[in-house]
């Protein structure tokens, strides 16, 4: 079994006015291909800054994490990048789609990133919008969607470089139920095709929808267990 | 190649947005190039207008001009009038002794009233020689100037300049009519064509105004009026015993000038202990019209070079704040895998295509100087007549010149402020934290 995403001992520090906060304090987590993750905590317990972590928007103070094949612990800002726009797909609790675009062209900014942009891209990038439901929208600006179609062009950014895994940061948190189960659906049927997906989230009707729930307190993982339905409706 | 057409039409899409801010920002650069054109042209127009009078005066002159001293320097007892200024004997000597002198012109100018039937002119009489035409570059209309015969035998002609010729013979034919002088007549024998004025330039070279001219043998003014000219002013006389009004001498060589202009100084100064003469050097005065050209051009530019780098602190300050609008923004693309030179270029062209359309609509405008200047005259004309007519010739007449270097440096400097005023907000874009920013606002 090929792992997405794993970390031995992941440990991360930062100083705050002087004092050191220990967010995450020796994680080790596997995450196979095909797994759908949800992590969850109170506030503090450090699940966003594994989020950032697997997102790699910052590095570990110790420890390792790898994704896929590629070590990612000790890569320069650069290289970073680069596996951000080629390997990761995120998809964030406030959309983040970039206004001034319009939905095919937020779709491709992660590609725009790598330096492709063919014909053949452009095709990737509509198909993905028929996929989420959204092809007569191609040329709408976010301005002009709701959140749950804003949402859906966000998860088709995310796969738009065929990601090691898709990365969602609360994705349904400013979403009502009717919207919150649609995302739910799409994320389930992007999962039963293949894709890994971590999750962070604190509701727990949206963690009994993944398929196994990781809880951390004070930066340390205190459970892994599979969900009761393990991803099954 | 398909890369930078995107990341311009990227750019340029951030800018149409907010298409005042950016219109505002754009204005800086503007106002900038098309100063720094326009200043040049009107510069160098008055820089060649001036180059060009003063070429009108002859390279290889020198000019020696009487001036009417400070009363208090005269002594106001001898018939009430004291003589001053250049002598016939200065004139013999300066063509006696200095030998590089190939040709001298001696002019004695009054200012009269001229009359025929019932008609009245007031001008001014010019008693000259036969050269006098060819240096002033005067071009006769009708008959003839003044000869050599009719200087020599003093003889009563005259030759009449266009305006007054107007005035006196509306209706007819001056040619053989005789005008009134005071008690005196002179029979009009040519005519001369419009001529343009010319500004006064130099110390002691008043502004010529050619249009109410009348023109006689020096001689005949020498022998028929005498030295001594009584000149009713509205309420009061004015005296005065003045011999010639100026001198023009013509150097035999360009080369020569500068020394025979040292040589002419001292010649009069020997024998004048009032300053009552004025020596211009055309050559000298080409010489400082240059270096005034140089100093305009140095300090019009120094002036257009602020103006420009402020239209750049203008380009940093509204980047600036749109950095910190799009923080956000730039987090986005950080995390979906914009590397931080991403961010810098993305900026960058954004500043820059600012920059480029301010530099082509300034040099756009600034084309249009000529044309402008031209409308604006002619209102000012019409709306303050009296104003303008009050301003130094040099100044109504204005007509700029594009310099042509001028307009791809102000371009280039445009595109430069740009790049220089754009690259710092660029770099703060692209050090940001990406988690920061995508936690802000």
């Amino acid at each position: 079994m090929t792992l997405a995403a794993c970390t031995r001992d992941l440990t991360k520090e930062y100083v705050l006015d002087g004092e050191t906060v220990r967010a995450l304090r020796g994680v080790s987590l596997d995450v196979p291909e095909g797994d759908w993750v949800a992590i969850m905590g109170a506030s503090g317990s450090g699940k966003s800054t594994m989020l950032n972590l697997f997102a790699c928007l910052d590095r570990p103070t110790s420890g390792s994490i790898k994704l896929g094949d590629d070590d990612v612990s000790k890569l320069s800002d650069d290289q970073l990048s680069e596996i951000r726009a080629s390997r990761i797909g995120i998809v964030f609790q406030s959309y983040n789609l970039i206004p001034q675009l319009t939905v095919i062209e937020n779709i491709e900014v992660p590609l725009y990133y790598q330096g492709v942009y063919s014909a053949k891209a452009r095709r990737r990038c509509i198909e993905l919008a028929e996929m989420v439901g959204l092809a007569d929208r191609l040329k709408h600006r976010p301005t002009q969607l709701s959140g749950g179609q804003q949402q859906r062009v966000a998860i088709a950014r995310s796969l738009v470089n065929d990601p090691y895994f898709i990365l969602a940061d609360e994705p349904t948190g400013n979403l009502d139920s009717a919207t919150t189960e649609e995302i739910l659906e799409l994320l389930e049927k992007l999962n039963g095709d293949g894709k890994t997906i971590i999750m962070v989230t604190h509701e727990p009707e949206v963690g009994e929808r993944t398929k196994r729930i990781v809880r951390l307190r004070d930066g340390e993982l205190v459970s892994d267990k599979p969900t009761k339905s393990n991803g099954q409706t | 190649m398909a890369f930078w057409i995107r990341t311009w039409q990227l750019g340029v899409k951030s800018l149409l947005l907010h298409p005042l801010r950016s219109l505002l920002t754009v204005l800086g650069i503007f106002i900038g190039v098309a100063s720094v054109i326009w200043l040049l042209a009107i510069g160098e127009g008055i820089s060649q207008k001036a180059q060009e009078q003063i070429a009108e005066l002859g390279a290889d002159n020198i000019i020696v001009r009487t001036i009417k001293p400070p009363s208090e320097v005269m002594d106001s007892s001898s018939r009430g009038a004291t003589p001053y200024g250049i002598t016939r004997d200065d004139y013999d000597r300066l063509t006696e002794t200095i030998p590089t002198i190939e040709r001298a012109l001696p002019i004695r100018e009054i200012r009269r009233r001229f009359s025929y039937a019932n008609r009245v002119v007031d001008g001014r009489l010019v008693g000259c020689t036969p050269e006098y035409k060819e240096v002033t570059r005067l071009t006769i209309d009708r008959g003839h100037f003044i000869t050599d015969v009719e200087l020599e035998n003093k003889q009563n002609h005259c030759v009449l300049a266009a305006r007054v010729a107007e005035r006196l013979f509306p209706f007819e034919n001056p040619i053989g009519r005789s005008i009134h002088v005071d008690e005196h007549y002179y029979v009009v024998v040519g005519v001369a064509k419009e001529k343009a004025a010319s500004a006064g330039i130099g110390g002691s070279f008043a502004a010529q105004d050619f249009s109410n001219d009348v023109y006689i043998p020096i001689s005949t003014l020498w022998s028929r009026i005498g030295d001594f000219i009584v000149t009713r002013r509205s309420s009061t006389f004015e005296r005065e015993i003045v011999e010639l009004s100026q001198v023009t001498l013509r150097v035999d060589d360009v080369k020569n000038v500068m020394e025979t202009a040292d040589l002419v100084e001292l010649t009069m100064a020997e024998h004048h202990r009032m300053e009552d003469y004025g020596v211009t050097v055309p050559l000298e005065l080409l010489e400082q019209a240059k270096t005034t050209r140089m100093m305009f051009i140095i300090f019009m530019g120094m002036i257009a070079a602020i103006s420009l780098i402020v239209g750049g602190i203008g380009i940093m300050n509204i980047m600036l704040a749109t950095v910190t609008e799009r923080t956000r923004e730039i987090g986005i693309r950080r995390a979906l895998g914009a590397k931080r030179a991403d961010i810098i270029r993305q900026f960058l062209v954004e500043t820059i295509a600012l920059s480029v359309v301010g530099g082509l609509t300034g040099v756009l405008a600034g084309l249009t100087c000529r044309g402008v200047t031209g409308l604006v005259r002619q209102g000012l004309e019409k709306a303050f007549p009296e104003i303008m007519e009050a301003l130094p010739p040099v100044i109504q007449s204005v007509e700029p010149i594009v310099v042509p270097w001028s307009i791809p440096v102000a371009f280039g400097i445009s595109v430069v402020i740009g790049i220089i005023f754009g690259t710092y907000p660029a770099m703060r874009a692209a050090a940001m934290d990406p988690i920061e920013a995508l936690r802000h606002e």
